[in-house]
């Protein structure tokens, strides 16, 4: 018996074909793969599933009966629950409040019973690795905290499906293992799950069966173990099998970040600050990948963005190209020429509303200004310029950043970063939540640009994108540096050595 | 720079669950400071004014201000709820003057009548509203702006341009609004009951948390299954009901429905519920902190009533003064709980 199936289903958008014939099945108890690029239709399967659009051919089938949601709500009360890419919740209500909405516990006179929500979400927070206080504001948990909770909440209603996009993006590994323990649970009680991840690794580690989407269509769907992993990506990819296998996982060429050598062009020096950062020091030579590892929180972020200026020092130095930066403020440090690509794309990076044009002058404005006034024709010409060389993909130049897939809005960011001439590039998660192809464009950039000779900080959580594309990799933990790893012998496993060394308390764990 | 003084991680486990221990009580004094200001500045107030004019501790004065306050009280209570919607209604002042004046016609028929008219008619408006911006996206803003202009023009009509002032012919009517309870106007009583059941309303029922999520995250509330139309609805519909209740008590308090007062009063809502503690964005606030903000705009006007010669227009520039300050210790503190 299926669970649920989705048979030949198409959802047309004016000028898009979104979904095309998609047909498959979800057995109970299954963990499905559903793969493909961004654009495949992969979310708008998902919203159909959900109730959000509505199919415009085809029938779904859930339980072996042909079922129609009209809204998310009637998806959830029939026992598909969904756990969404960016956390879904309410930031400004409390973590049980969250976790209770629509379906809160109440007394003998309709009256909701605080106490016991409060009880209950400690309890069913407890096996989530969530074990803060519950009347807490949920926006001021940690990300992968927050994540977790949504879990919590998407599982705890009676769920038979439960379907989760890119459930993984803000978790650290030993959270990731927290959701496979839920996982493997849930794969226990009989429950289907449809898993959407760009990580290979995960996929392989947790599913069953997977689905390709391209281009709205149904490209290949049967066990995961019986296809081969070059196989998968060059189907999700539509490329040749070989070609592929020659580009390797990720894009990096791994002779060229050595660096040219020389005198560093970045220097940090015992950098501190309050209690998230206790010693921080490395440097970065012209044309070199430096990595920076550890898990969320181990001050990765926060080290580039006090580089950048953007993070409050209580001492430690900053130096670039040999100049000592007196003044610490994201003013200074742009003048010295570093430029900093923050984690969160759409919070601090590109203005969504404002066109491909803009958002690469942003940054320009200043430094091009006469007088306060700056001529059209040099911003065009800027413009066209890193258009052409990251290889944007927008209709026109005056096309709003917002309407762009997730690859080419971090490529006008970068545009944007570039524009200033930068000598340092700081990276935080540049390749998070961008396709597979995007991811590759991304990261034959980065390598492109330290050629030109820009040293680059690459923060990442993929330890392969770690490994493979900086040339040393420094080590993390607690505000603290704690290794280094250099030359091309290391290899992910070290990587994730020197990290779990440097976690003496998580090795029971493992 | 300065040099901190940071002691080095002994520990690791300890220090990140110092950490979390030090980001949870933040949390829980930053919430506390968010919801219970309001109510110390109106005590702080209070002990002053009492200290500095012998006439404010009466207790006759306490039941002049709480008289005064029963109306905008009733009008911010309303305003609560949309406000942590994320929404505004811009309506209620024009409203507050219609319900009075329907109010004062519908009294010849009558109490039944001259209550039930102003709430029928507000709540008709409120619900024209609460569709429009639930169901077509318009801003509230805007359609509460149209509904302003528009219930302006219906209680201009009713009343022919504002010339004719209706009395009102109800006894029963009349002593609603100006008799008293151990010496306590019966519109302060009526109007403590309806707020209990508001405070009840919005932090014990699913509709109250629907509330709160829907100003919080619009998407994440509709994504988790809160009805969030119906909710924007109703509580449009609250909203005009209230100031309609509030503008029948008034007319009845003054035994006419006055056409000339009641505008800005929406922006004294306004202001009241945002010094009250609730974030204009939507998705926080109380109605104890609204309750505070009414009384204290209240006591600030009875205060400089008592002075005398001073213009009683300054209650505005006093109350502006408020109303910055609170909006810069909001953000603060909202930030100081994120950066935690």
């Amino acid at each position: 018996m299926a669970l649920l199936e989705v048979v030949n289903v198409s959802k047309v958008f004016p000028g898009v074909r979104a979904l095309d014939d998609v047909s498959f099945t979800l057995q109970p108890g299954e963990v499905h793969a559903l793969v493909g690029e961004n654009g495949a239709g992969k979310s708008t399967l998902i919203k159909v599933l959900t109730g959000v659009y509505q199919p415009d051919g085809g029938e779904l089938r859930y339980c072996d009966e042909p079922v129609s949601f009209a809204t998310p709500m009637d998806a959830q009360r029939s026992g598909i629950s969904t756990i969404y890419q960016e956390v879904n919740l309410v930031p400004l209500m409390s973590v049980a409040h969250n976790l209770f909405l629509g379906r809160e516990p109440r007394n003998r006179f309709g009256l909701l019973d605080e106490n016991r929500m409060n009880r209950e979400a400690a309890e069913i927070l407890g096996p989530y690795g969530v074990t803060t206080d519950v009347r807490r504001q949920l926006g001021t948990l940690a990300l992968g905290a927050q994540q977790m909770v949504a879990l919590a909440r998407a599982v705890m209603i009676d769920a038979r499906v439960v379907i989760m996009d890119e459930p993984t993006s803000s978790l650290e590994p030993r959270e990731v293992e927290t959701l496979f323990g839920v996982i493997r649970d849930l794969h226990a009680r009989g429950i289907g799950i449809i898993y959407v991840s760009h990580r290979l690794d995960e996929l392989y580690q947790i599913c069953d069966a997977v689905t390709i989407l391209r281009d709205g269509r149904l490209v290949h769907t049967g066990q995961l173990a019986e296809l081969e992993r070059l196989r998968l990506v060059s189907l999700m990819l539509g490329r040749d099998a070989s070609q592929v296998r020659k580009e390797g996982a990720t894009a990096f060429e791994a002779d060229q970040h050595e660096g040219t050598g020389g005198a560093p062009v970045l220097r940090a020096t015992n950098l501190r600050s309050r209690h998230k950062l206790h010693d921080i020091s490395f440097d970065v030579k012209p044309g070199e990948v430096v990595g920076l590892g550890g898990l969320l929180g181990a001050g990765r972020s926060e080290t580039i963005k006090a580089v950048g200026g953007a993070y409050p020092l209580d001492g430690g130095e900053i130096e670039v190209d040999g100049r000592h930066l007196k003044r610490h403020s994201t003013v200074q440090a742009v003048k010295a020429g570093i430029a900093i690509q923050p984690e969160d794309r759409k919070a601090e990076g590109i203005v969504a509303g404002l066109s491909v044009r803009e958002n690469i002058a942003l940054a320009v404005l200043p430094r091009m200004a006469r007088m306060g006034l700056v001529s059209d024709a040099k911003i065009d010409e800027i413009v066209d310029v890193y258009m052409k060389r990251l290889r944007i993909k927008a209709s026109s130049p005056h096309q709003a950043v917002g309407d762009l897939s997730g690859g080419n809005q971090q490529k006008v960011l970068l545009a944007r970063l570039l524009a200033t001439q930068p000598k340092v590039l700081l990276l935080d998660e540049p390749t998070r939540g961008i396709d597979v192809g995007a991811k590759v464009e991304v990261q034959t950039l980065i390598d492109e640009l330290a050629a030109e000779g820009l040293g680059v900080v690459l923060v990442s959580s993929d330890a392969e994108e770690l490994i493979e594309g900086a040339h040393r990799v420094v080590v993390l933990r607690d505000g603290v540096v704690v290794g280094m790893l250099t030359g091309a012998e290391v290899t992910t496993e070290d990587l994730l050595a020197t990290i779990a060394a440097a976690a003496p308390e998580d090795k029971d764990e493992q | 720079m300065t040099q901190g003084v940071v002691a080095e991680p002994e520990v690791p486990g300890k220090i990140v669950a110092d950490e979390t221990r030090r980001a949870e009580r933040t949390d829980r004094i930053v919430g506390h400071v968010q919801r219970q200001g309001a109510l110390a500045v109106l005590l702080a107030v209070v002990i002053i004014a009492a200290a500095v004019f012998p006439n404010f501790r009466s207790y006759a004065n306490t039941a002049t201000i709480l008289v005064a306050a029963a109306p905008p009280m009733l009008i911010a209570l309303g305003m609560t709820f949309v406000i942590i919607t994320g929404g505004i209604d811009l309506s209620v002042g024009s409203q507050f003057v219609l319900g009075g004046v329907v109010a004062a016609y519908a009294s010849r028929w009558g109490l039944i009548a001259a209550l039930l008219a102003p709430l029928l008619i507000c709540g008709a408006i409120g619900l024209l509203n609460g569709v429009l911006i639930a169901h077509t996206r318009m801003a509230p803003f805007i359609v509460t702006l149209a509904a302003l202009l528009g219930a302006r023009g219906l209680m201009r009509a009713l009343s022919s341009e504002g010339s004719t002032t209706y009395l009102v012919r109800s006894d029963a009517f009349h002593r609603l609004g100006s008799g008293s309870f151990l010496r306590i106007g019966y519109p302060v009583w009526l109007v403590a009951v309806l707020v209990l059941i508001g405070i009840v309303v919005l932090s014990r029922t699913r509709f109250g948390h629907a509330v709160y999520a829907i100003g919080g995250s619009e998407d994440a509330a509709s994504l988790m299954g809160v009805a969030v139309r119906r909710t924007k609805v109703w509580v449009y519909v609250m909203s005009g009901v209230l100031a309609g209740l509030a503008g029948a008590i008034n007319a009845a308090k003054l035994g006419s429905g006055v056409t000339v007062l009641g505008t800005g009063m929406e922006l004294d809502a306004i202001a009241a519920v945002v010094i009250g503690g609730t974030l204009l964005t939507g998705g926080a606030g109380t109605i104890a902190g609204t309750i505070a903000g009414v009384l204290l705009l209240g006591v600030i006007q009875n205060m400089i009533n008592q002075v005398g010669n001073l213009n009683s227009s300054y209650q505005q520039v006093i109350s502006g003064a408020f109303l910055a300050v609170v909006v810069v210790a909001q953000t603060y503190l909202g930030k100081l709980r994120r950066v935690t």
